[in-house]
């Protein structure tokens, strides 16, 4: 029962972040979604991937989200043309992309009706995170380190990126 | 009790709502977001999957999946600060220099 829920309100918020025009308030609703996600982790006994989902993705990257909508200060699509028209109703490449959508959602469909007829989960759950731990130390040890340099050339990057051109000690 | 399937199937709406949104928006910010929702909705295969199969990998690709994601939204969102800086938009059909 609670599987319905979270995921209703999981795929509700979702299609009114797509919906919305204003980005401020796509982002509150995504992280309503990303709530809800984290109650179907908490379902599929995955404490740590429900905790990690709240603070680090509703937490950190949406509130960075929020933070650069708020200092663009552009809410919404701005040209003519995207002041006339609801973004569902526009023509050419914008509904042919909603066809692509729709016709992805078929493929899935199909793809999980081949599939084999109704799993239950029968395993026992593996819930602790000592064990999470000791995974990731070990057996993924190597691709934890480099997930660290990746946030490392992220933090680089984005800096450099964001960096205006007429700043004290700037060459561009 | 919902089975794997039932997972695997609001997993695959949530991926082609992603879709469409990169589709059909016209705004760099909401396109990124909408990348963010199809993100989490392959994070929830992989954890339906960890549990269907008794593993730990599942959530251990999730925190790896977090990681680069966040890494895509800090380098992403910086290009659409210095993209907005240059065009004062955010839409991206304004940034066609490179289109050939």
């Amino acid at each position: 029962m609670l599987f319905y829920l979270f995921g209703a309100v999981a795929v509700i918020a979702s299609l009114l972040v797509i919906a919305q025009r204003n980005p401020v308030y796509s982002v509150l609703l995504l992280i309503t979604s990303f709530g809800a996600l984290s109650g179907l982790y908490v379902l599929l006994d995955a404490p740590f991937a429900a905790s990690i989902q709240i603070i680090v993705y509703a937490g950190a990257i949406m509130v960075l989200f929020l933070f650069v909508v708020m200092l663009l200060n552009a809410p919404h699509e701005d040209t003519d043309f995207d002041e006339r028209t609801h973004p569902m109703l526009r023509p050419g490449p914008m509904r042919f992309g909603a066809l692509l959508a729709v016709a992805l959602i078929a493929e899935l469909a199909w793809a999980l009706a081949r599939s084999s007829p109704l799993t239950t989960f029968t395993n026992t759950p593996v819930t602790s995170i000592q064990a999470l731990g000791r995974t990731l130390f070990t057996d993924y040890a190597f691709q934890f380190e480099v997930t660290s340099v990746l946030i490392l050339v992220a933090m680089v990057g984005a800096v450099v990126m964001a960096r205006r051109e007429d700043a004290p000690g700037g060459k561009r | 009790m919902p089975s794997l399937n039932d997972y695997l199937i609001l997993s695959a709406v949530l991926f082609t709502i992603g879709t469409a949104g990169v589709f059909v928006r016209r705004n760099l910010i909401t396109i990124l977001l909408s990348v963010e929702i199809m993100l989490n909705a392959v994070n929830l295969t992989f954890v339906a999957f960890g549990r269907a199969f008794g593993t730990v990998d599942g959530q251990i690709i999730v925190f790896f999946v977090m990681t680069v994601a966040a890494a895509e939204a800090a380098v992403g969102l910086a290009i659409v600060i210095a993209l907005f800086r240059h065009r004062e938009s955010l839409n991206p059909d304004a940034f066609t220099a490179l289109k050939w």
